[in-house]
């Protein structure tokens, strides 16, 4: 972009090489400061307490960063924190805290087997006649980039793809060309990026025009 | 603001940022945060495009290279996202709130004063005293790094002596929405 006309910036002609915003650049700057986020709530180490899976965050920071998990959880650290809570208070803290894991254990299970469950639907839809086109719709529930997918169906089968909203607001991806079948294969092979998905949850499906549409 | 936050239906449009208003950007947050030209420089390069990411509900966050690090409500004060308070914790005054106001707040609670009064938590003495709606980083007693960003819905000298209701309302917070997403 940078426009060239108007006044020119005259001082530090290039002098700032700094692209990544973290990297700090000449003129003395103060340096961000270095944080370790948990592996497993994304959180600050020090509040994995608050989240719903501090006991797979304590072994995480157990194996990576052995010196924090000491800050943290040592016996000390654990007595002043207690420090300004009464005791019934810090009892009951954790009561809840126990609970809320296993809650949120059960849920994460719950959410991977509906995912586990969600239906791929291929449709091949009439055009013309003799034409087709094919919609592949679920594929996201398996974590599969939708655009990268399209990519890969057209180069595969030489024809046009993209991915685009159908009319309930969900994205699908739209090849043109029957090609029901060999994505259907493609899946089952697992090609490219399309991984991890159980070739049971998916289903073919005939839309025919109806007789006397436009 | 963002407890209920999703980049695929909340996210109108993402524009390039014009220079002119980047520069007028650049004053602003210069202007509100405690912060040098250079260390916004660092986190901000001049060279970098800013993106503006528009979002219901008036809610407009800046990104470089597809990280937030600023957002803004309508045309409120800029906050500086939690990651990025985190890098620079010195860029919004302090304040803190006691231990047992955290797993509030984690929910996504606006902040009371009686949490912010308590021996755990801190306020400003009154020769710093804020006033209201100011942008504050939001600590909890006994950790070293920030849990929130917020705004001051009462002056810091309020809060101690009404000592009730809202004190900071939450803007962002450790394990929202705006958390989750790492770039746009």
């Amino acid at each position: 972009m940078a426009p060239k006309k108007g006044k020119a910036p005259p001082p530090a002609p290039a002098a700032e090489p700094a692209v990544d915003p973290d990297a700090p650049p000449p003129p003395e700057p103060v340096p961000p400061v270095a944080i370790v986020y948990c592996g497993v709530c994304t959180y600050p180490p020090e509040y994995c307490e608050f989240g719903a899976s501090l006991t797979r965050c304590k072994d995480w920071l157990k194996e990576e960063h052995p010196d924090l998990f000491d800050k943290y959880y040592s016996d000390e650290a654990l007595q002043t924190k207690v420090g300004t809570l009464s005791l019934e208070a810090q009892t009951k803290l954790e009561k809840d805290m126990a609970k809320k894991e296993v809650k949120a254990e059960a849920k994460a299970d719950a959410a991977l087997k509906k995912k586990m469950a969600s239906p791929i639907i291929i449709k091949r839809i009439e055009r013309n006649k003799r034409k087709h086109i094919t919609s592949v719709f679920g594929l996201e529930a398996f974590g599969i980039d939708l655009k990268k997918a399209s990519k890969q169906f057209s180069s595969k089968f030489a024809t046009g793809s993209s991915v685009t909203k159908n009319p309930q607001g969900l994205e699908e991806i739209v090849v043109s060309g029957d090609v029901s079948d060999e994505i259907l294969e493609m899946i089952e092979n697992e090609v490219g990026v399309l991984k991890g998905i159980p070739a049971d949850n998916v289903e073919l499906v005939e839309e025919k025009k109806k007789k006397g549409g436009d | 603001m963002f407890k209920k936050f999703s980049a695929s239906t909340d996210i109108a449009s993402q524009t390039p940022v014009k220079t002119s208003v980047q520069r007028s950007i650049r004053a602003n947050v210069l202007s509100q945060w405690k912060t040098e030209p250079e260390t916004l420089e660092a986190i901000w390069p001049k060279k970098e495009g800013l993106m503006h990411v528009k979002c219901r509900e008036h809610i407009s966050i800046y990104t470089i290279h597809g990280e937030p690090l600023i957002f803004q409500h309508f045309d409120g004060p800029f906050y500086p996202t939690l990651r990025l308070l985190h890098k620079y914790p010195y860029i919004l005054p302090m304040v803190k709130v006691d231990r047992g106001a955290i797993r509030f707040l984690l929910a996504g609670a606006h902040m009371m004063c009686p949490g912010l009064t308590s021996a755990g938590g801190y306020l400003p003495p009154a020769d710093a005293a804020l006033p209201a709606n100011t942008p504050v980083a939001i600590h909890a007693e006994g950790k070293e790094h920030a849990v929130g960003v917020g705004i001051t819905k009462l002056g810091t000298e309020e809060m101690r002596t009404v000592n009730k209701g809202v004190g900071v309302e939450i803007a962002t917070y450790l394990g929202d929405d705006l958390w989750a997403v790492q770039t746009l």
